[in-house]
């Protein structure tokens, strides 16, 4: 695992979380939608902070499929879920939400369960990997799972 | 009766998004690793080649029909219910999948991450 790829997995999370954030301030600035009101659901992406939260969610698919060209579902996974945690913190520390004692136990079994994954290989021999094999041997781990 | 259809929309969704990071999975490691093709051909071979890959635009479907099956989901049941259920649930049906399916090892330590995450997930929507 080099720095480039602890980045991309950092994307992942970042982007989503920004991206979900910044749809959601759109979507309520417009109001609420009904079934009737399709056309004002196509003209939602004329909303500045709709735009941005689509591009951030593009930015975050791209991230996405980079590090799945190069890591296990099951490595990469973990990793997304980091973005509902990042959501609380960032509630906690920048809008003063209370998080119970309930939540930061979940944020604790989330984090202790990426810490998990990251700690051991991020490849695992596996078919279907043509391409990836020779372009990054270094990538493909052999080491023994727990 | 609409917790039945909550149940079989958070059914559809545990499903539908397994099998898009599934074919998802499938597809980019078939392209194989995009940093390196970037370096040696450009990003324009990296997006051709994505593209080119039918699994890709099957997975994108999944994904699709996973995205609509939540707002079923949430019109027929509580926030506070769909969606901690079907994202907890759909990790530990995508370490079974990515198992099964990409032959990834799926050891002792990543049943276990699985099943912390999952865990994690519900605590923090409940």
């Amino acid at each position: 695992m080099t720095f480039r790829k602890y980045l991309v997995l950092g994307g992942i999370t970042v982007f989503s979380t920004a991206g979900d954030s910044l749809l959601a301030r759109g979507m309520k600035e417009l109001g609420g939608f009904s079934l009737h009101n399709l056309s004002g659901l196509l003209l939602a992406i004329l909303n500045p902070w709709v735009a941005l939260g689509i591009v951030f969610l593009l930015t975050f698919f791209a991230c996405y499929m980079s590090a799945l060209s190069w890591a296990d579902l099951t490595y990469v996974l973990p990793a997304t879920s980091l973005a509902y945690v990042l959501v609380a913190l960032i509630g906690h520390f920048r809008l003063h939400e209370e998080i119970s004692p309930t939540r930061w136990l979940g944020i604790a079994l989330i984090a202790a369960g990426v810490g998990l994954v990251a700690a051991g290989p991020s490849l695992t021999p596996g078919h279907h990997r043509e391409n990836s094999a020779e372009a990054a041997p270094d990538t493909v781990s052999q080491e023994v799972e727990l | 009766m609409k917790e039945i259809y909550a149940w079989a929309a958070i059914g559809l969704i545990i499903l539908a998004s397994t099998t898009g990071d599934v074919l998802l999975s499938y597809s980019m490691k078939r392209v194989g690793d995009v940093g390196e093709l970037w370096k040696r051909r450009g990003v324009l071979a990296v997006v051709g080649r994505v593209l080119r890959t039918p699994t890709f635009a099957l997975g994108l479907m999944a994904m699709g029909v996973a995205f609509y099956s939540l707002l079923f989901g949430l019109s027929w049941g509580n926030l506070s219910l769909v969606v901690p259920a079907s994202a907890s649930l759909t990790f530990v049906a995508n370490a079974l999948a990515a198992r099964i399916f990409l032959h990834e090892r799926v050891g002792r330590r990543r049943w276990i991450a699985a099943l912390l995450v999952a865990g994690g997930v519900v605590l923090m929507a409940i």
